[in-house]
């Protein structure tokens, strides 16, 4: 079995950030697995602007602010897989996590680990948790789906597009499918205000005329083999629809950017206590779980607006981890 | 000398994610003077945004040879607001061949704005 002292899991920007802080910290045996082909996490699929205002004092895109800190991980050797996930975390009888793994040239391992740093971010919460009505066709994606395809593929996902949800990447894509030609009819949001930054309502949907429905959801998805519309309506206020306000919408594509939820399979089944109010595990001020030498950090913990706060978190998680490592 | 009518005008700064609130007072000399704002960048915003608006562009290309690899790209610094399409006109049907590095300029002098357009990302 390998035997490491700090594994993180996850090698988006809160496990790179997470293990370069371990090193420095003076543990050399550290490990970083990420499932995905290459480092970065989203910030690969995040190509606008505003990002390491507060890290770097300048402002870069998503792939610049990755590469920073994968450079720093290359430079600074610490190590890393790819393509590798992490299925099982589990406490041995002495403290030390046994976590399970894959990838193609190992098959199964198991990693035998002093303290285990958690960084496997959010994801969008999907079409099936937002109980829409309506039919089951294609062109119904999340805004990250429609992120991934156009950013890193080049590819686009529809041409007449509507936008449930007004977070931050259903903003980002109003601004990049308009900039790429497609027709983006309107955003929808169910509560009174965009849950989006303000400055992403100004310069993605201001900038283009694009509509900011506040109050309004969708209450039904018409198109049998592709979406054809879908129906607005207005909402009170106990986010009940208001008879009599639906709006039929023609369009080829739906995007969903309702929230984001912290991504704790492996958290709730390793056994720690989880908090229902942020959706990541209850850590004391060390960002240690109810597990000891389990510590969390980044969008696994709570969902943070910017990935600057993500790094300086997963900075101080990494430093902590160290700490526990060197006093057991 | 240009007149100008004085007056107030209300912004949210974009330049980073805080976004603070700004008044803008625009003198009748077309200079103005920024308050609410808590740095520099801010002030810079303000007045810009009033006299001359300007915006970064995102994008990406595409690369050559490739089934569908693209590398994102960016203006190396910011561009009038009424150049974003015809920036994104310039990019349409560009095609780049690898290898990539960050800051590799992609088209020189986008859209006659002096500004150059380059890779934000490593494409091997």
């Amino acid at each position: 079995m390998k035997n490491v002292d700090i594994l993180i899991i996850g090698g988006g920007p809160a496990g790179l950030a997470a293990g370069l802080s371990a090193k420095r910290n003076g543990v050399e045996n550290v490990l970083i697995l990420e499932r995905d082909k290459c480092l970065g996490g989203i910030l690969n699929q995040c190509i606008h602007n505003g990002f390491g205002l507060h890290t770097f004092k300048e402002e870069l895109t998503g792939p610049e602010y990755a590469d920073r800190y994968v450079t720093m991980v290359n430079t600074e050797a610490v190590p890393y897989m790819l393509n590798t996930m992490v299925c099982d975390i589990s406490v041995a009888d002495d403290g030390d996590k046994i976590v399970t793994a894959m990838n193609k040239e190992n098959g199964m391992m198991k990693i035998k680990a002093s303290a285990v740093i958690l960084a496997m971010g959010c994801r969008e919460r999907p079409r099936g948790a937002l109980s829409i009505p309506g039919s089951r066709p294609a062109g119904i994606f999340s805004a990250g789906t429609a992120q991934y395809y156009v950013n890193m593929e080049g590819r686009m996902p529809g041409k007449k597009i509507v936008i449930l949800g007004s977070g931050d990447i259903g903003l980002i894509m109003a601004r990049r499918l308009k900039l790429e030609g497609a027709e983006v009819l309107c955003v929808a949001e169910i509560r009174p205000k965009s849950g989006g930054l303000k400055r992403h309502i100004v310069q993605c949907l201001e900038d283009f005329d694009i509509p900011l429905y506040l109050n309004t959801t969708v209450t039904c998805i018409h198109g049998k083999s592709r979406v054809e519309g879908v129906t607005l309506s207005q909402v009170d206020e106990n986010m009940n629809h208001i008879k009599g306000t639906e709006k039929f919408v023609e369009c080829d594509t739906l995007l969903l950017s309702c929230g984001l939820i912290p991504e704790n399979e492996l958290t709730t089944a390793a056994g720690a206590s989880m908090d229902p109010k942020t959706g990541g595990p209850v850590v004391d001020s060390t960002l240690q779980c109810s597990i000891p030498g389990l510590f969390a950090c980044g969008n696994v913990l709570h969902v943070h607006e910017l990935v600057d706060h993500v790094s300086a978190e997963a900075e101080r998680a990494g430093a902590f981890a160290a700490n526990y490592v060197k006093g057991r | 000398m240009v007149k100008t009518v004085e007056r107030d005008v209300e912004l949210t700064c974009i330049r980073c994610p805080k976004g603070c609130a700004l008044t803008v007072h625009v003198n009748p000399d077309n200079t103005a003077t920024v308050t609410g704002n808590s740095c520099p960048k801010g002030e810079e915003y303000g007045r810009t945004e009033v006299l001359n608006p300007v915006r970064t562009v995102t994008s990406s290309v595409r690369i050559a040879g490739t089934k569908n690899g693209v590398v994102s790209v960016k203006t190396k610094g910011d561009i009038p607001k009424g150049k974003i399409f015809e920036c994104m006109d310039a990019l349409k049907g560009i095609s780049v061949e690898a290898p990539v590095k960050i800051g590799d300029v992609i088209i020189e002098n986008v859209a006659d704005t002096g500004i150059d357009v380059v890779a934000t990302a490593n494409f091997e």
